[in-house]
């Protein structure tokens, strides 16, 4: 069976900026894959190759079998693009059955509506929206052509708590109707929700492509900052993925901050100004992604 | 293959529909191209609808000048603003990703255009013949209109050049700065006997003021060349114009598309 969609050893190099070195991804039906990675990853020139939006500098990207730019490839996906904005003077209603057009079988305007929780605000001028509004807005331009895939780059941005919890509810019914959905993320947390397949993208490079759990396994889930008189020795044999130390103050990464503190009493350091935070997206791949690092060198 | 893409013709009535919404309800576009050219008219046009000079009738001049603004002004806020601002909101990445084809986009914002410069002059003509009591010859009336719609093609053209080239924020002070001057330089506001000498020698040079000769020939004012002339040097403009917007056209596309 093909792949839904596919990305063959593709490079993309923006003047002498290598966004993505050489990477393969096939995803088939069905899936719900989530691609993760901090900031300037490529993880949105990954979904522009796959859209077609954006050309490989080498290899190549299939949509369904078929140039992503081909009409009928685009007529089943559906997206939801990081930034981009639509005309502020239409209203809800009336982009939405613009779009719908654009597609051979699309859903009733009303129900598109309805999945992205937009009822209230139907009739509602798009420059009238909120933050989150707008955010589900483009989700419902994204599910209107009724799309066998959907393509969502951070599709929770800008969304608060609750709003993100709607709309990854909203999203667990589309994947019941077996839907294809290709996401980008910062959230680990939203991945695990969500997603089958997690796949980490750092710097241009695949650097892992499983399960969640898996994932989250080999991911630091918290901060530690501390003072303490301390250096790298201090710290062998605990479970932490990454230290620094400057000037007295000592961060770590780990996902046992009990263990690795009871550990630290128990050999009678010193420390003070202690903080335990979740670690940042950026943290929590520092681990998983240091492996990469003796590649980038020279 | 039917059933797998979407019908065209569907398409370009909902987009044309969305362009023209866009317009419609944007406040720069109905006080510059549909408000501004009626205010003037009543200011300049309306007490010379009756009077003739040198065998011209003084009202319809005015009318041909203003309604040549007003059409001209259509054709570089929609397409010049319209553009930028697509581009700016990144409206057009996301059109891109759909199953939309693009040229269903440029045959709407076109309908849309001439749409509008229609519905600028049906304005502007209800005006002076009710309330200005201008008279003219059914003839005259339509030949006026095409001439206004045809003539209008190379700021079409300048439209797409400033829209793909310049940020929206900077869109419509850049149409104003070029539009303007070069409207009054024409004659479009103040005929160009009345216009010092200086901005005289100048005017043969820009489009306006071309389009100024077809359409006041329109209304009975002899042309200061043969009409061919200005045809040519219309067609000219259009294809500078073109030329520029192709450029930065497909600048922006490989900026965003590559």
């Amino acid at each position: 069976m093909t792949a839904v969609v596919e990305l063959i050893a593709a490079k993309k190099t923006y003047g002498q900026v290598d966004a993505l070195r050489g990477v393969n991804i096939a995803i088939q039906a069905g899936e719900v894959v989530a691609m993760l990675g901090p900031n300037g990853a490529g993880k949105t020139t990954s979904i522009s190759l796959m859209l077609g939006l954006r050309q490989p500098t080498s290899g190549q990207a299939r949509l369904f079998g078929l140039d992503p730019r081909d009409a009928r490839a685009r007529s089943r996906c559906g997206v939801m693009l990081q930034e981009s904005g639509v005309p502020e003077l239409l209203k809800v209603r009336e982009i939405l059955e613009i779009f719908s057009s654009y597609y051979p079988h699309p859903l009733p305007v009303a129900t598109a509506i309805g999945l992205a929780g937009l009822g209230e605000k139907a009739n509602a001028r798009i420059d009238h929206l909120s933050g989150g509004q707008r955010q589900r807005l483009y989700y419902a331009l994204a599910v209107v052509g009724d799309p066998e895939v959907l393509f969502l780059d951070e599709p929770t941005a800008g969304m608060d708590v609750e709003g993100r919890r709607g709309f990854l509810d909203g999203l667990r019914e589309s994947v019941k109707g077996g839907k294809t959905i290709v996401l980008t993320t910062h959230y680990l947390e939203e991945a695990d929700e969500i997603a089958q397949r997690v796949i980490v993208i750092d710097r241009g490079q695949l650097v892992a492509d499983a399960p969640p759990a898996e994932i989250k396994r080999r991911v630091a889930g918290k901060t530690m900052r501390f003072a303490a008189r301390a250096d790298e020795r201090t710290f062998a044999g605990l479970p932490v993925q990454h230290v620094e130390i400057a000037d007295g103050r000592v961060r770590l990464l780990t996902n046992e901050p009990e263990t690795v503190l009871k550990a630290l009493f128990a050999s009678g350091l010193e420390l003070s100004d202690l903080e335990v935070t979740g670690a940042d997206l950026e943290d929590a791949f520092l681990a998983l992604t240091s492996r990469a690092e003796d590649r980038r060198v020279g | 293959m039917s059933g797998e893409v979407a019908p065209f013709g569907g398409m370009v009535v909902q987009q044309t529909r969305g362009e023209f919404l866009k317009l419609w309800r944007s406040p720069i576009f109905s006080i510059f191209s549909l408000a501004l050219p009626v205010m003037f008219y009543v200011f300049f046009g309306l007490q010379n609808a009756q009077r003739v000079e040198q065998g011209v009738n003084i009202g319809a001049y005015v009318l041909a000048s203003l309604s040549a603004y007003a059409v001209a002004n259509v054709m570089l806020f929609s397409f010049g603003i319209g553009v930028a601002l697509d581009r700016g909101r990144k409206y057009d990445v996301l059109m891109r990703a759909t199953a939309l084809r693009p040229i269903a986009t440029m045959i709407a914002k076109l309908l849309t255009g001439v749409a509008f410069a229609l519905l600028a002059l049906v304005v502007l003509f209800a005006v002076a013949a009710l309330v200005g009591g201008q008279r003219m010859e059914t003839s005259q009336w339509l030949t006026l209109t095409w001439r206004l719609l045809i003539g209008a093609i190379p700021f079409l053209a300048l439209g797409f050049a400033i829209g793909y080239s310049v940020s929206p924020n900077a869109a419509p002070a850049v149409v104003n700065l070029i539009a303007l001057p070069m409207y009054f330089g024409s004659g479009l506001f103040i005929p160009l006997d009345q216009l010092p000498s200086f901005i005289r020698s100048i005017a043969p040079y820009l489009p306006a003021y071309h389009y100024g000769q077809i359409v006041w020939d329109a209304v009975g004012k002899p042309p200061d060349n043969p009409l061919w002339q200005s045809a040519a040097w219309l067609i000219g403009y259009t294809l500078l114009f073109a030329a520029i917007a192709v450029r930065a056209y497909r600048a922006d596309e490989s900026k965003k598309f590559s």
